[in-house]
């Protein structure tokens, strides 16, 4: 269940963002990914999911093992709270929703339609549904937008969980989960180079 | 899969899923058309299979563009392609739970905006057949449609575009079988190539579906 990147180069746009990342992830690890807006990660973040070609580069990810969470949640508004967590805990072939409404504390709105729910309680369920899927990688991309203090610190909590129970998590955030086992990847240096010539002039002579 | 399919269809229903307005459109259509053509029986009747088969084709193009468009949109569609469901299933499914909210309504409905028609009584039989064989070619080819345009903003001029061409064939066959059945001719050759424009496509398409898929979201 190890996530291994080696030397992977991506692009966004049809432009090279990311060159040389490589990096390890074993079970019982946290990994935060960091770097200014624009930098990479969410490119980075999809083709580890599976969800972009890389340019270069090897990502041995466990087979069946991921579960990508993006910018966005996924809610269908017109179902209510249990409705979206039930379709998820179907489609991944497992049962206990309870739990998971209960870690982020959405059981008092278990039968709200999610429509009706605010930002940071939608980002919550988005976030419950993590905790159905009974994937061992969690990769997480702006995990705690439109989070408060508290809504965080459950978070903090269930990401401490999983790792404790053998799972993983590769994130990209800006704020300190305080979190002491995550260890931190600034990915700036990574940054692609424009093919820029060397020389303004050499271009004509 | 069968949980994709229950929920497809719990949203349909819910308010705001479409259903009805494939129905809504097809019945408007039908409705319309004696206005337009004039009170003459004969002409109605004649003309009725035809109408009958270009308002269930294009109310069926009214809803495709919904297929992946709202899955795309709240992120679902991301989710459902790194979930264990291959995404050969999970277009099936689309293709399926379209036809269950649109096709087949449109089946049922049609008998009744028959008699509007004043079409021929052995007519009724080869139409709802030949309906009832057609529409799921319309609804997996809708799908590979829906699947090209996904990620375009307001894509549905191009979906109509590309779609349209693809719907040709089934229309062909379709609207002759019901033809044939109103004036009481055999329909056994349109109807066969009808199945096999059917077989085709859901046996084919969804590989295609899932391709271009694959593309869109990387």
């Amino acid at each position: 269940m190890t996530l291994t990147v080696q030397d992977i180069s991506v692009a966004r746009g049809g432009i090279a963002v990311l060159e040389g990342v490589s990096f390890t992830l074993t079970p019982g690890h946290a990994l935060v990914l960091r770097g200014p807006n624009g930098a990479g990660k969410t490119t980075l973040l999809r083709a580890i999911a599976g969800l972009q070609s890389t340019l270069r580069g090897d990502i041995s990810a466990p087979e069946g093992g991921l579960v990508y969470a993006g910018h966005a949640d996924g809610i269908k508004p017109t179902l209510t709270v249990v409705e979206n967590l039930a379709f998820w805990a179907q489609i991944f072939g497992t049962t206990h929703i309870d739990t998971a409404l209960a870690a982020y504390e959405l059981t008092a709105l278990a039968d709200r339609a999610a429509g009706a729910l605010s930002a940071g309680q939608k980002r919550r369920l988005g976030l419950a549904r993590l905790l159905v899927t009974g994937r061992p990688l969690w990769v997480l991309d702006e995990p705690t937008v439109s989070l408060d203090t508290h809504a965080t610190g459950l978070f903090a909590a269930a990401i401490r969980a999983h790792l404790a129970q053998g799972g993983a998590a590769l994130m990209a955030t800006h704020i300190d989960l305080g979190l002491d086992e995550a260890e931190i990847l600034d990915i700036s240096p990574f940054r692609a180079s424009a093919a820029v010539l060397d020389s303004f002039d050499e271009a004509f002579l | 899969m069968i949980a994709l399919l229950t929920r497809d269809l719990r949203l349909a229903l819910r308010a705001g899923g479409g259903f009805g307005l494939g129905l809504a459109f097809f019945l408007i259509v039908v409705v319309m058309v004696p206005f337009a053509v004039g009170p003459r029986a004969d002409l109605l009747s004649s003309i009725a299979a035809g109408v009958l088969w270009i308002g269930a084709l294009l109310a069926c193009l009214l809803s495709l563009d919904r297929i992946f468009a709202l899955d795309w949109e709240d992120g679902s569609l991301d989710l459902l392609a790194t979930s264990p469901i291959p995404l050969e299933g999970l277009v099936s499914i689309k293709a399926l739970a379209h036809w269950l909210t649109t096709g087949l309504p449109l089946v049922a409905a049609a008998p009744v905006l028959a008699v509007m028609l004043n079409l021929p009584p052995q007519g009724f039989m080869p139409l709802i057949i030949s309906l009832l064989l057609g529409t799921p070619a319309l609804s997996v080819i809708g799908t590979f449609g829906a699947a090209l345009t996904v990620g375009i903003k307001r894509g549905g001029l191009l979906l109509s575009l590309l779609v349209l061409p693809l719907y040709v064939p089934t229309l062909i066959f379709g609207a002759e079988a019901a033809r044939r059945g109103a004036d009481g001719l055999d329909i056994t050759t349109p109807l066969a190539f009808l199945a096999g424009i059917t077989c085709g496509t859901i046996a084919l398409l969804p590989f295609a579906s899932a391709a271009v898929l694959r593309i869109n979201l990387r």
